[in-house]
């Protein structure tokens, strides 16, 4: 067994396990804190694949930005509603339909695809380089589109939080 | 050093697992020096002499008696902790915190990981020790504990746009996010450093020096509140909050958020340094150069911010939570957009 091939496994045994534990745990809190190891277990997945840049982009995005704002929001209301917030099994039958469904097609794609392997671990050494080429002339279109998209979020998300000083002004001094 | 070790050992797993502890081997004595180092400068500013009597010269060793009777404590959890996660946050914290040096040149010849996004991976990576902070928090399940963990995150989100920014300027300068290449391109002496304008021709370099200088200011104050130091140590403010998000870690539990402190204080020095100062390289050109005398010049830049860390926080008093909202919105960002426009215009012309 190949270095590389130790990695993946940690790698994938770290991913599945911690999203069993996303799914399965009773206690919110718990699936949130599983999901830092799920999205560190599939950002190692990206780097064995030689995509260094999305794997880092994947720790960044998702752990910094999209877990911490996860934990603020169940940490924050948990105490305020005064409800425990627990998952339970809601509608068995149409999300087991469900699952099948997605499960047979992924499953499907994965066998019918005409997989491209290489042999051996692929060259990152310019990655950075070719997606920051990519960026600024083949796809500058959606790569601006992506941008307009953020900026509009990032306005809204200033309106939101202005209406909200002005008519309660001393909410946020708690804090 | 790499190729070395696989010569020497002829096995890869054995290779990068000591490639993987050579920080280790810095960052523990180093932080046992650095608390030390901060009673002692603490006490001199407060006129007194700090720990004295252990070990006989200065009490040398009063941090090494610490940390023993640290190891042997009873490890106390609260009884209404949530155990899984007050068990597992401080090693989260320290993974973060370590896992930044995993691409910090410490000399030509070692560097971890010479990773090309080597910068991109450590803004990536910091955000690790946010979660732990958190599980820290909640996992204590004491309301100081939270309120220190939730300020922290918010610090620490807040902070990283101003650091990422700064930390732009030096990128767009060199071309590369790779520390060895950003190091080896301010090589030639202390005129080459990207603090005073990289190794330009000579109206070029008037023309960067105000950019470069404002943002390696940002980026330094912007670090310190990465690392919840003075003035902005709201998330610990003994005043209000006991101790912040460990208050309720006793123990070696406790002895780990403080060895991830110092180490994050040296990694972000370290980062400091690499970025506008020229990391390992020698400041006098090719005297003293080297990749021995390169390990010491990157220690001494690290450790010389180290000591401007401790020195503001026995001088500045405590940030109000409006105040550090106020210098990271208002003042830090707008001025490190500045500067990357000013850098940009620059390489433009």
């Amino acid at each position: 067994m190949s270095l590389f091939d130790i990695a993946f496994y940690f790698f994938a045994l770290i991913t599945v396990a911690s999203a069993a534990l996303v799914v399965f745990s009773r206690n919110i809190i718990y699936s949130a804190f599983a999901l830092l190891f799920t999205f560190f277990g599939v950002a190692g997945l990206y780097a064995l694949l030689g995509a260094d840049f999305v794997a880092v982009a994947q720790l960044l995005i998702y752990v910094g930005g999209i877990l911490v704002l996860l934990l603020f929001g169940v940490m924050l209301t948990t105490k305020l509603v005064s409800v425990d917030m627990k998952t339970g099994t809601l509608q068995a039958l149409p999300a087991t339909l469900l699952f099948a469904a997605v499960a047979g097609a992924l499953s499907g794609v994965y066998i019918i695809t005409d997989w491209n392997v290489l042999a051996g671990a692929p060259d990152a050494a310019t990655t950075a380089v070719t997606i920051g080429d990519m960026f600024l002339t083949t796809w500058l279109l959606p790569f601006e589109i992506a941008s307009v998209v953020l900026l509009v979020a990032l306005v809204g998300a200033a309106m939101i939080a202005r209406r909200d000083a002005r008519s309660k002004p001393t909410q946020q001094a708690a804090l | 050093m790499e190729p070395l070790l696989k010569g020497l050992l002829g096995n890869d797993i054995i290779t990068y697992v000591i490639m993987a502890f050579v920080p280790l081997l810095w960052v523990v004595p180093y932080a046992l020096f650095a608390v030390w180092l901060e009673r002692k400068v603490s006490a001199h500013m407060q006129d007194r002499l700090g720990p004295m009597r252990v070990g006989g010269w200065h009490g040398w060793a009063q941090t090494i008696a610490d940390i023993l009777k640290l190891i042997q404590k009873e490890d106390i959890v609260p009884a209404a902790a949530d155990k899984k996660l007050h068990f597992l946050a401080p090693f989260v914290v320290f993974i973060g915190s370590y896992a930044a040096f995993a691409t910090i040149p410490f000399s030509s010849a070692y560097v971890g990981s010479n990773l090309n996004i080597g910068l991109f991976y450590i803004v990536a990576v910091s955000s690790l020790v946010v979660v732990g902070i958190l599980m820290a928090g909640w996992g204590s399940n004491n309301k100081w504990s939270l309120f220190g963990a939730i300020r922290s995150a918010a610090q620490i989100i807040s902070y990283e746009i101003p650091t990422a920014l700064a930390l732009l300027v030096a990128v767009m300068l060199t071309g590369s996010l790779s520390l060895q290449e950003i190091t080896k391109y301010q090589d030639g002496g202390m005129q080459n450093w990207i603090l005073f304008g990289g190794p330009a021709s000579l109206p070029g370099k008037f023309l960067l020096m105000p950019f470069t200088f404002v943002s390696f200011i940002i980026l330094f104050v912007a670090s310190l509140a990465e690392t919840n130091r003075t003035p902005f140590d709201i998330p610990e403010a003994e005043s209000e909050l006991v101790a912040g998000y460990h208050t309720e870690y006793s123990g070696m539990k406790f002895a780990l958020f403080f060895l991830a402190e110092y180490a994050n204080m040296f990694a972000v020095s370290a980062i400091a340094a690499t970025l506008f100062l020229g990391g390992w390289t020698s400041p006098f050109g090719s005297f003293l150069g080297g990749p021995i005398w390169g390990v010491f010049w990157f220690l001494s830049k690290g450790m010389f911010f180290v000591f401007v860390q401790m020195w503001l926080r026995w001088t500045l008093p405590r940030m109000r939570v409006d105040q550090l909202m106020y210098i990271s919105w208002k003042v830090l960002t707008p001025w490190a957009f500045a500067c990357v426009l000013g850098v940009g215009f620059y390489l433009v012309m």
